[in-house]
């Protein structure tokens, strides 16, 4: 993308004026998207995005600036704007050697989306609008869409890093309407893997569309859902999302640092019920959150965050473990070449627990049995966090009941993870999310196995 | 900083003047900039200032679409992007409502979007505003420390040309300043945090109002210490301004017309209806100078205008871009949205208000003898379907009793349909503040809500 000199001369000029560290991320984005609705293909798109973010830190101040031109010309030029919004540091770098890292690639071999027929992309489509729609009469609309991309990174900076990654992403989904006496229902499936179109040899894209129609038909006769505090059984690779929100976002150093995470300060403590392990990965072959190196060219790896119960570390980025004198750990990513890079998590996920799946629901009285989750988010200070559920049931007498209208479901993070009283031996990862932090969304994994918090508050409506 | 809209214009032109025989071709063509400083004790933590360009361009053949973009004005990637729309059209499916919007001669209302003072302030003044705000956040109340200052501002300039005669182009610019505090309240265990935020926005920074947004963060924060978690029951909610202003977003996809030609409309068929307390009146109406939102032209390039959606409680019209238009057979209402270069047309409101009502806030509460205001919602994007209709947020506000607040409360939901919420409201309030959403906010006092907590 850009020749080893010319970095280096942008790099070295760049700090020339007494700053203590520059950084070049390049990035080159190609990706193709096609979307169906209404029985119809609605079009199909071809993206490119192309360019490079400059970082300069002097003192305690990063300034930022980007460019679409990536000839020495425009970098320079980006590299200037950077350097005056970083205005006057104390060190400076005389020289910038850099040295090509080792090859990080957790996800090799991925096929190139762009040698595939874009005929076989929209087929899936329409495969899947079929399979959705001739799964009941109820099944009055369905939209679905297909996205692939692949992005080369290259990132250097002033300490000699030099490292690149390619990075190649397939995504489906689809999402169901069925009518019925009671309204309207949705029912929605995705996936989403760091794998090539050959991910489709293993996927059964018709089974995919038929779940999601099934789940809006279910949702046809669910009642309100209750609403108070009582148990919540979460189905495997579906809860993710709640350690995202109950204490990712809280374990990031950046939060930490300002003493805005209700996790401040607890390394060593016990925060969660000695069931629990806490795991984000940047290195799972396939998954969404997975990369070769983070945005600031650092290799991901295994981060053990909580280890039976005790929290082991926070989540780290190059300004946040320089501060604290430590290593970073892979965790500094960006959403593209126009964003700064901050503390951001990859595939975090709870591994295995004991039980039996069957048994955690037989063993509870009465509760909700949440098989599908939505989105969440949180508020790190105080810990509050909430996350929807869009396929749920009731626990009646130990068994799965009848289905609940969507709803939120809200609980305080260090409380949660004290409350998780059983964890199944069932693991499996989710659906590919998108996390949103300060602006910037950037995609993730997570998982976990079927789980019990003893006591949430369900958002219902019915007493 | 000089005005290039018309060499964005002319590359359009150049882009439209390419369609073949039969080929019906758009290009949008945008260049835009941004400035944003974030102060954390004293120092800038981080300056940010660039640039960027792009274009995307929309090709329709016998009633199939394809498109392309690309984040560069360069000229070989613009070619090749209309040489990628153009093999892209085969396929799509044919429909016979594809096209792009045709001129319908409504004349836009000129807006004054662009503001030369903000254009050339200065960068120091620029940092010393969020250094202000900081320093008045911070001595707002003992408790409160600033999680981060900001100081951000934003232009832009965007041309649309088409083979049937479109032909747009304008800019404009806009800033604000925002802050994000946390209050801290006890020791040990019982230690908590609690946050809140603050803002000012204006079309020029000498606009702004930095004690009102340092107050406002203290206030947020500090309110809810010591909160505790309610118990469940069915009450009487007063929504804050802000909160009103995002249940009003989703109350607009319900309404929005390709919604509706799709089928996933619960108000599709309930056109002349009553469908919300007789007191509501809501309209869209990007023509008001004072919507933070307001425009003159919409993604497609027709004038952007003013649309009654609920008058009296009875549903009127939905919003529409051409395509859900020529399905419906109804005209474009003008409410073409566009997220920038990378993406076709959508439709959505694009300035949307309630009409207000007559009462302070303080007044709506003294008629409550039981409720909660809510200060603030946490979910709408997890916990609401505006498909189904099912409203379920996290939220924290102040318990009201006897027509006055007490006790803070965090760590609940509150729950309804949005079909039910909007036959359910009380009262609008007339404290109308034109927020830096798509939509302004007032206090709204709707009745028989869920709460539920412990």
């Amino acid at each position: 993308m850009i020749e080893h000199d010319v970095l280096e001369r942008v790099l070295a000029g760049a700090t020339s004026g007494g700053a203590d560290f520059a950084e070049v991320y390049a990035e080159d984005k190609r990706s193709t998207s096609a979307g169906l609705d209404d029985g119809r293909v609605e079009q199909v798109t071809s993206g490119r995005d192309r360019g490079a973010g400059i970082r300069v830190i002097a003192g305690d101040t990063t300034g930022f600036a980007y460019t679409s031109d990536l000839s020495e010309a425009g970098l320079r030029a980006a590299a200037d704007a950077a350097v005056a919004a970083a205005a006057r540091g104390g060190g400076g770098v005389a020289a910038v050697g850099l040295v090509q890292s080792d090859r990080h690639r957790p996800n090799a071999g991925a096929g190139d989306p762009d040698s595939i027929d874009k005929a076989r992309k929209v087929e899936l489509l329409t495969r899947m609008d079929e399979a959705a729609r001739s799964h009941g009469p109820e099944i009055v609309q369905v939209s679905a869409g297909y996205g692939d991309s692949t992005k080369r990174v290259l990132v250097a900076n002033t300490e000699g890093v030099l490292a690149d990654d390619e990075i190649v992403r397939t995504l489906l989904r689809i999402s169901a309407v069925a009518n019925g006496d009671s309204g309207m229902q949705t029912g929605y499936q995705s996936m989403g893997h760091t794998v090539g179109f050959e991910i489709f040899d293993s996927v059964d894209v018709e089974e995919m569309a038929r779940k999601a129609a099934q789940q809006a038909i279910t949702k046809l006769s669910a009642r309100p859902a209750p609403s108070g505090e009582m148990p919540v059984v979460i189905a495997n690779g579906t809860g993710g999302v709640l350690f995202h929100e109950a204490c990712g976002h809280g374990l990031e150093a950046d939060h930490i640092q300002k003493g805005a995470s209700v996790y401040a300060g607890k390394v060593g403590e016990l925060v969660a019920n000695p069931l629990v392990t806490l795991v984000d990965d940047g290195t799972m072959p396939g998954e969404w959150g997975t990369l070769g190196i983070d945005d600031e060219g650092r290799a991901t790896q295994r981060n053990v965050l909580i280890e039976d119960g005790i929290l082991t570390d926070y989540m780290w980025d190059y300004l946040r473990a320089k501060k604290e004198g430590r290593p970073q750990s892979g965790n500094g990513r960006r959403q593209s070449y126009q964003h700064l890079p901050m503390v951001r998590m990859t595939n975090t996920f709870v591994m295995n627990g004991p039980s039996n799946p069957g048994d955690i629901i037989a063993d509870t009285p009465n509760g909700v049995y949440v098989a599908k989750l939505g989105g969440g988010s949180v508020n790190t200070a105080s810990g509050d966090f909430v996350f929807g559920m869009t396929e749920a049931y009731l626990i009646e007498n130990g068994q799965v009941t009848e289905p609940l209208r969507d709803g939120n479901l809200i609980g305080n993070g260090p409380k949660v993870l004290r409350d998780i009283d059983l964890l199944g031996n069932d693991f499996a990862m989710g659906s590919p999310g998108t996390c949103g932090k300060d602006g910037q969304g950037v995609p993730v994994g997570d998982g976990q196995p079927t789980l019990r918090v003893k006591q949430l508050t369900v958002g219902g409506t019915a007493a | 900083m000089s005005d290039t809209t018309g060499e964005l214009l002319e590359l359009a032109d150049r882009v439209v003047a390419q369609a073949g025989a039969g080929e019906h071709v758009e290009a949008f063509v945008s260049r835009g900039g941004e400035t944003e400083v974030r102060v954390y004790q004293g120092d800038v933590e981080h300056f940010v200032s660039a640039q960027s360009e792009g274009i995307g361009i929309r090709v329709i053949k016998d009633g199939r679409t394809g498109f392309a973009y690309a984040g560069t004005l360069d000229e070989a990637a613009v070619a090749e992007v209309l040489a990628e729309a153009r093999e892209n059209v085969q396929f799509g499916s044919p429909d016979e409502f594809a096209g792009l919007a045709e001129p319908d001669g409504v004349e836009p209302t000129e807006q004054s979007l662009w503001n030369d003072d903000l254009a050339s302030y200065a960068t120091e003044k620029k940092i010393d505003l969020a250094k202000d705000l900081e320093r008045l956040s911070a001595a707002a109340d003992e408790r409160v420390r600033v999680d981060d200052s900001n100081y951000a501002d934003a232009w832009g300039e965007a041309a649309v040309a088409s083979t049937n005669g479109i032909r747009q182009a304008g800019r404009e610019n806009g800033c604000y300043v925002s802050v994000s505090v946390l209050a801290d309240d006890g020791e040990g265990d019982s230690a908590e945090t609690q946050t809140g935020f603050g803002f000012s926005v204006g079309n020029s920074p000498d606009e702004f109002d930095l004690d009102r947004a340092a107050r406002e963060a203290a206030d947020r924060a500090t309110r809810l210490l010591g909160a505790t978690k309610p118990s469940s029951k069915r009450t009487t909610v007063v929504l804050d301004p802000f909160v009103t202003a995002q249940f009003l977003g989703v109350i607009s996809s319900t309404l929005n017309g390709e919604a509706v030609v799709k089928g996933r409309s619960l108000f599709a068929d309930r056109l002349g209806e009553e469908v919300a307390n007789p007191m509501l009146t809501l309209v869209d109406d990007p023509t008001n100078p004072k919507a933070y939102t307001s425009t003159d032209v919409d993604g497609e390039g027709l004038a952007a205008r003013r649309n009654v959606l609920i008058e009296d409680g009875v549903l009127k019209q939905f919003v529409h871009n051409s395509y859900s238009a020529r399905r419906a057979g109804a005209a474009s209402t003008g409410n073409a949205t566009r997220g920038g270069f990378a993406g076709t047309p959508g439709v959505g409101c694009l300035a949307l208000s309630l009409v207000p009502g007559t009462r302070s806030q303080d007044e709506l509460i003294a008629d409550v003898d039981d409720g909660l205001l809510v200060q603030s919602v946490q979910g709408l994007h997890s916990g609401v379907n505006p498909i189904s209709g099912d409203f379920s947020t996290g939220a924290a506000g102040l318990l009201i009793e006897n027509g006055t607040v007490g006790a803070p409360v965090r760590e609940f939901t509150i729950a309804s349909t949005l079909q039910r919420m909007l036959l359910d409201i009380v009262e609008i309030g007339g404290d109308i503040d034109w927020l830096p959403m798509r939509a302004a906010g007032m206090s709204l006092v709707i009745s028989d809500i869920t709460m539920s907590g412990a």
